[in-house]
């Protein structure tokens, strides 16, 4: 990233982008001359194709059948001065096994750590749908709940408290209709919001576990934050190695865990940010 | 305490294990339901409401995938579609051939000549290049604009998991992962695309099957190639206003046969070199969504229109100056193209083709949208039915004149009855040969990929010359 076009809001650290540069870079991601990286999670065949062509302007075909993503779509869009790169992650239920696509999705949202990760929820199917959410807010708490399909939800007569939501999930939900762009400069608000890092968040963590499972759960995530005090999701990482979740123990093994506390990657930025002051 | 230290990765990990044992039972089971918990919790909260007694896409999906009018809906909703396709294609298709091959091509010959350009040049950039272009657009453009956007519509609909579905309980029949379904409807599109779609199968030896199977599932560059033939063949053996619906049903036919053979093909793959059973996935029927008809036609013009009709083109150029080159370039008495048509002459006729049409489908390998251009140019430069260079110019601006052209050039009902089955069963194109190596990694899979629809091909073929023949003699 070269310093001039970094726009000086981002000296300050409190609007410091959190993404890992490296890791993104890695994953076939470049960051360069943007700001902040924002992915696209979802179910699939919620519309997320149809709010990553509205985000972008891009004109990707969007079929109505699930799996039709399954390779990664980028894009980006320009939001009061800043440059928001948006990926279009595979559609998945879960995050829990093992599947190409899910993997996908995972990794770019534990590894590529974005400024912003946008869940696309289908409103007339939410029980499912927060399956998925629920498990992306133990991983991230810089997520957005995009309530899309709200016009199918009226017509199946459905009312959604979008409020009581937000409040129960600990984060900003926006209600959308993306096929007529419903709700979208909101959601495009939202997402710079949280992108900034003005506020922060303190997303749902799963509750209703056995005990036995939490007390192990809290045990295993006082040691993981005792070696990477940084990491912003150490239960999560817990409740993998509970799991014997092979890519995690990997992940642990090798040390990759460590280069996610934003210490690690710190420095870099604050070197570069040195260089852009003037003279 | 233990607390107090700092462990190491290693020794977390063993810290975890220990874990898993006091805790004992499915630990994965335990954390699904906590999840599954908080979920329908948190939904019951905050979704009021109820869904209507009575609910429209239930219904349209009790009645498009029950049990007895599943299939027969599908088969007619398709052959709708390529019925609408080949009636309104005729006469934008000949009015486009009448314009480029009837007007526009003798008009720039004649400038061409009379501003004293050479013969061969002339020869490669008009008699090659500009005609194999023309011909490619006249004969492709019109169903692709038609066609596109009707399919793309029924998949906008919903209709596409709802075919997956009615299928679904087939491919798990014949060992393979029922989302096969799902990789065999993107291969209708293209199989490039339909082979990388394999990867929402998650067990390696049912994502081989579909990878290997998918060409049987005709793509783009394919469909014109089987429309035209319809209707000029087929479409031709019967009245008038039976034609169009007579053609429509000859594609479904051949398009079915490609779904069966996928089939076949599966079942075989899975009790031979990729044993195993079949695993069981859920598949979600989206709902029903009214399409958005005018962005629809859009995107689909633009997407898949443009983009088929601009790589036949790019293909198509290059293949004409090359055809023309090899059409003219002399060794002894012969033409360099006559060499390698007589050469593959005697094979194919054993599998009632010709010589011309196998030229074509190795010239047509990076792209199969230019195979019927080619069979023309090559029928045209070669079989004496137009001196290279020459000024008499057949009557190719209309389906009529395709169809007397063949014929001269020696085709019968029998051969574009094998020419219609080897573009179903022949090998793919580079493009999807080359994403099956990538998606694969193994030349070992990606040979088996490319011979084996290759080898059903020629066995399809050779079989149904055999019998016609045979019935032929008898009769």
């Amino acid at each position: 990233m070269t310093a001039e076009f970094k726009p000086a809001s981002t000296a300050a650290c409190e609007t410091c982008p959190v993404h890992q540069s490296a890791y993104l870079m890695k994953l076939g991601v470049d960051m360069q001359n943007w700001d902040y990286a924002v992915a696209l999670a979802g179910n699939p065949n919620t519309g997320k194709s149809t709010i990553f062509n509205a985000l972008t302007g891009l004109k990707q075909h969007t079929g109505n059948w699930p799996g039709k993503t399954v390779t990664r779509a980028e894009g980006g869009f320009e939001h009061a001065g800043l440059n928001f790169k948006v990926v279009d992650l595979p559609g998945t239920y879960s995050l829990l096994s093992t599947t190409v696509d899910e993997e996908i999705a995972r990794d770019f949202i534990l590894f590529g750590q974005p400024d912003v990760t946008v869940v696309v929820v289908d409103v007339t199917r939410l029980e499912r749908n927060l399956n998925l959410v629920l498990q992306i807010l133990e991983i991230t708490d810089r997520a957005v709940i995009c309530l899309n399909l709200m016009d199918e939800a009226a017509r199946h007569g459905l009312k959604i408290a979008h409020r009581s939501l937000a409040r129960d999930l600990g984060v900003p939900v926006v209600p959308t209709t993306a096929r007529s762009g419903e709700g979208l400069d909101h959601l495009v608000r939202t997402i710079g919001e949280v992108a900034s890092g003005k506020i922060k968040y303190s997303p749902h963590r799963i509750q209703n576990l056995s005990p036995a499972l939490t007390s192990a759960l809290d045990r295993l995530s006082v040691h993981i934050e005792n070696l990477y005090p940084a990491l912003p999701n150490a239960r999560w990482v817990a409740m993998r190695l509970l799991d014997g979740d092979e890519r995690i123990t990997q992940a642990l093994e090798q040390g990759e865990l460590g280069h996610l506390s934003p210490a690690a990657t710190n420095e870099p930025q604050a070197i570069q940010n040195l260089e852009s002051q003037p003279a | 305490m233990e607390k107090e230290k700092t462990l190491t990765p290693s020794e977390l990990l063993t810290m975890a294990e220990d874990l898993r044992w006091q805790i004992g039972g499915n630990i994965h089971e335990h954390l699904v339901e906590g999840i599954y918990t908080d979920a329908s919790r948190i939904a019951d909260r905050v979704v009021t409401g109820e869904r209507p007694k009575f609910d429209l896409d239930r219904a349209i999906d009790r009645l498009v995938t029950s049990r007895v009018w599943g299939i027969p809906i599908m088969i007619l909703l398709f052959t709708l579609v390529f019925w609408i396709t080949i009636s309104g294609a005729n006469i934008p298709s000949d009015f486009l051939a009448s314009i480029l091959i009837g007007k526009i091509y003798p008009a720039i010959k004649e400038i061409a000549f009379s501003i004293g350009t050479p013969w061969w040049l002339v020869g490669i950039l008009i008699d090659g290049m500009y005609l194999s272009t023309a011909w490619v657009i006249s004969v492709m453009l019109p169903p692709m604009a038609i066609f596109f956007p009707l399919f793309t519509l029924l998949e906008d609909f919903g209709y596409l998991p709802r075919v997956a579905f009615n299928l679904d309980n087939l491919f798990k029949k014949s060992g393979a992962h029922g989302k096969q379904a799902l990789s065999m409807m993107m291969g209708f599109g293209c199989n490039a695309a339909g082979v990388i779609a394999t990867r929402i199968i998650d067990s390696p030896r049912e994502r081989l099957i579909a990878i290997i199977t998918n060409n049987f599932a005709l793509c783009n560059g394919r469909w014109p190639t089987m429309i035209l033939l319809a209707v000029i063949f087929i479409g031709a053996l019967v009245p008038a206003h039976l034609a169009g619906m007579i053609s429509a049903l000859a594609v479904v036919s051949v398009t079915l046969l490609g779904v069966l053979i996928t089939f076949v093909m599966n079942w075989l793959l899975s009790r031979s070199i990729l044993r195993g059973e079949a695993s069981a996935f859920s598949l979600e029927l989206p709902p029903y969504r009214p399409p958005r008809i005018l962005q629809t036609i859009y995107t689909s013009l633009i997407d898949r229109t443009a983009y088929v009709l601009w790589r036949a083109v790019v293909f198509a150029m290059p293949a004409g100056a090359a055809i023309w080159l090899v059409a003219n370039l002399t060794i002894g008495d012969l033409s360099l193209a006559e060499h390698i048509i007589n050469l593959l002459n005697p094979v194919a006729v054993l599998i009632g083709l010709n010589g011309v049409i196998l030229f074509a489908y190795m010239l047509a390998i990076p792209a199969n949208e230019i195979v019927i251009p080619t069979v023309l140019m090559l029928t045209v430069l070669t079989a004496g039915v137009q001196g290279a260079g020459a000024g008499v110019l057949y009557e190719l601006d209309s389906q009529a004149g395709t169809f007397e052209l063949l014929t001269l050039g020696g085709w019968s009902l029998l051969t574009a009855v094998n020419t219609m089955l080897f573009t179903l069963a022949h090998n793919p194109c580079s493009t999807t040969i080359y994403t099956i190596y990538k998606e694969t990694g193994s030349v070992k899979w990606t040979a088996i990929a490319t011979l084996l629809p290759l080898g059903v091909g020629v066995g399809l073929t050779f079989g149904l010359t055999q019998v016609w023949r045979l019935v032929e003699a008898w009769l």
